[in-house]
């Protein structure tokens, strides 16, 4: 039984990550319906960058907060550079493009900080917070992780549902052509989309790295389990990422505990197909109406 | 008449076995003669060209004819290089039969990632395919007893008839299974399955009112791409000699993407470019590495950084890889409205 509690905690601990994660291309997706296959990636040079502030000796909010911006940056930049001149083609140009930025940030990772796994440190201690005399899988990190990633969730839906900028940016993924009509720039609000997205992405590589073996590949897993937990929600629904991050963080978790952890990306697979099979829309979106 | 001209105006016949069988013919003829004549390297990693230019087959048939796009064809490269390996391990069948067991084995893989069918396409086939690429060689790993672990699991290549040394000999047999498979998939694109196919990649809903099932005809196109790929894996097993995790990892699969993509989506002469890409970039780039002093550490990953580079650029600039490019230059010119993507676009839709 206190193994089943440690799973679950441990799992709404990652769920939250997947979630961040899941954000970062739900927002993507509702701006320009495209997957950025290069979310994690980008997350992990972001992270990467931060490593080599802290080696400098810079504090580490200081570095939280650059990076965070960096990530801003990289976002838009990739929107305005490479993505807007595909604009129109087809649905799977815009998949390649990503998947070849991928492929680059990892090497441009691994060319620079080597192959070898490297420990980042955590914001709090990440040793088990001790409830009465046990000590339980969830420590003092996991709660600011908890909290950043709500915080982040919270601004989104703030921005989205009661500020004029986020009804703009509701408006041009609903449809360009009628945004742009109002008035409404639409060119600036894509960037800024993917930029927001890039906050969020370099914000799971940070809270993530210092859990796992830090390298050019830890967010490979992390960027298919967001992609599967945006799947769950939807990939509409900035709601729908948390709750399918939640979703997969805990099935992800048991899959690991209960079956062996090399189990948990088959565990993963069989979970999105499940949901594809069962619920292709996501939880929190409607069936889209197709016209001829 | 320019000679470009006397040569267009030479017509293939119409019927596909007949148009295609000669050629392959031909080729197999030059390439039996011409690996008689390499050193016994280079006959060896045109063995290797010949088993990634049936994978990318796989891929272009897929993606090409199909507009399904996968990430995850190195994964299914390493189910039909570990079926292979598995069945040279513990069973005494034959060669042909091990063969066609791997491929049907990453076929029917193929065919179970291609339940949720009606959404087989796009972001969500991408994002499927790239866990499945991630998810194959950690269950290997899990079970070391069976699957080697690091070490892996050997193969052994048939011995050679006559005076022909081991490479040639199966060097020709690669060559020989290429040739085979890319008759086999021109055929079938040239066939009912291959308009269906298409017809559904340009407009599912038009295809259905056609009269084709749309469900089945793409998990029908994935499993055929999934089972070349299994082929492919196979044949290169038995160039390394041995299968492990640490051949098939996600790069893998990204770069077998920009090698089908450079060679020019959908033709399948194209994927004989891509296979050359595969097979010469680690060697270029090291060559690369070492003019401009980048150390080793920077040389391992640069072949990967060029492979990604050259993939966003070609997909942004010249969509149509190589053989659209020798296409052009041969005057087949598309016509002013038409072509101009790599994966050519369905008709512009209201969302």
């Amino acid at each position: 039984m206190s193994l089943f509690i440690d799973y679950t905690l441990n799992g709404i601990a990652n769920g939250m990550i997947y979630a961040t994660l899941a954000l970062a291309l739900v927002l993507i997706y509702r701006a320009t319906k495209i997957i950025n296959f290069a979310q994690g990636a980008a997350g992990m040079l972001t992270t990467f960058i931060a490593f080599s502030l802290l080696s400098r000796g810079l504090g580490y909010w200081w570095a939280f907060v650059l990076v965070l911006v960096i990530g801003f940056a990289m976002g838009a930049a990739t929107e305005r550079i490479l993505i807007r001149p595909l604009h129109g083609r087809s649905e799977l140009n815009p998949v390649i493009v990503t998947i070849g930025l991928l492929v680059v940030f990892e090497g441009l990772a691994g060319a620079i900080y080597g192959n070898a796994s490297r420990g980042f440190p955590a914001a709090f201690s990440q040793a088990g917070l001790r409830v009465g005399n046990t000590t339980v899988a969830f420590s003092h990190f996991d709660v600011f992780i908890l909290i950043a990633v709500l915080a982040l969730m919270a601004g989104t839906l703030v921005l989205f549902r009661y500020t004029a900028l986020g009804l703009r940016m509701r408006a041009t993924a609903f449809s360009r052509e009628i945004a742009r009509l109002l008035g409404v720039r639409v060119g600036i609000l894509l960037s800024l989309g993917w930029g927001l997205a890039g906050i969020a992405g370099s914000l799971a590589g940070l809270l993530v790295a210092p859990t796992r073996s830090f390298g050019p590949y830890y967010m490979d897993l992390i960027l298919v389990y967001g992609f599967t937990a945006a799947v769950i929600g939807g990939l509409e629904s900035p709601v729908g990422a948390l709750v399918g991050g939640l979703i997969a963080g805990l099935c992800i978790s048991y899959v690991g505990g209960y079956l062996g952890s090399g189990l948990e990306p088959l565990g993963a697979l069989a979970l999105l197909m499940v949901a594809l099979m069962a619920r292709p829309e996501g939880i929190f979106s409607r069936p889209p109406a197709r016209r001829v | 008449m320019d000679a470009a001209t006397i040569v267009r105006s030479v017509r293939l016949p119409r019927q596909p076995l007949l148009r295609h069988l000669p050629v392959a013919l031909v080729a197999g003829a030059v390439l039996y003669v011409v690996t008689l004549r390499l050193s016994s390297y280079n006959v060896y990693q045109v063995g290797e060209i010949a088993a990634y230019i049936v994978a990318l087959v796989g891929l272009s048939l897929l993606t090409g004819a199909n507009g399904q796009i996968s990430l995850g064809h190195g994964a299914f490269m390493a189910v039909g290089a570990y079926t292979m390996a598995l069945l040279m391990n513990h069973t005494q069948s034959n060669f042909i039969l091990e063969l066609a067991a791997a491929a049907g084995v990453a076929a029917a893989a193929g065919l179970v990632l291609g339940l949720p069918a009606t959404r087989l396409k796009g972001p969500y086939l991408a994002g499927m395919t790239l866990l499945f690429a991630l998810a194959v060689p950690s269950v290997a790993d899990k079970w070391p007893a069976t699957f080697g672990g690091d070490q892996g699991l050997t193969t052994t290549v048939p011995t050679a008839p006559g005076s022909l040394s081991a490479e040639e000999w199966l060097t020709q047999i690669q060559i020989a299974v290429a040739l085979v498979v890319m008759v086999l998939v021109a055929n079938l694109l040239w066939s009912r399955f291959g308009r269906a196919f298409r017809a559904v990649r340009d407009d599912e809903i038009a295809a259905s009112l056609a009269g084709i099932h749309v469900a089945r005809t793409k998990v029908m196109a994935f499993a055929i791409s999934a089972g070349c790929a299994g082929l492919g894996g196979a044949l290169l097993s038995l160039s390394t000699g041995v299968v492990n995790t640490g051949e098939f990892p996600l790069t893998l699969s990204i770069q077998l993407l920009a090698a089908m993509v450079l060679g020019g989506t959908g033709t399948l002469i194209g994927m004989v470019w891509g296979g050359i890409l595969l097979v010469y970039m680690p060697q270029w780039s090291t060559s690369l590495s070492s003019d401009f002093n980048l150390g080793a550490g920077a040389n391992a990953y640069l072949a990967t950084i060029i492979f990604g580079l050259v993939l966003i650029v070609a997909m942004i600039a010249a969509p149509n890889g190589i053989q659209g490019g020798l296409r052009w230059l041969w005057g087949h010119r598309p016509r002013p409205g038409g072509g101009g993507t790599a994966v050519p676009v369905p008709a512009p839709t209201v969302d």
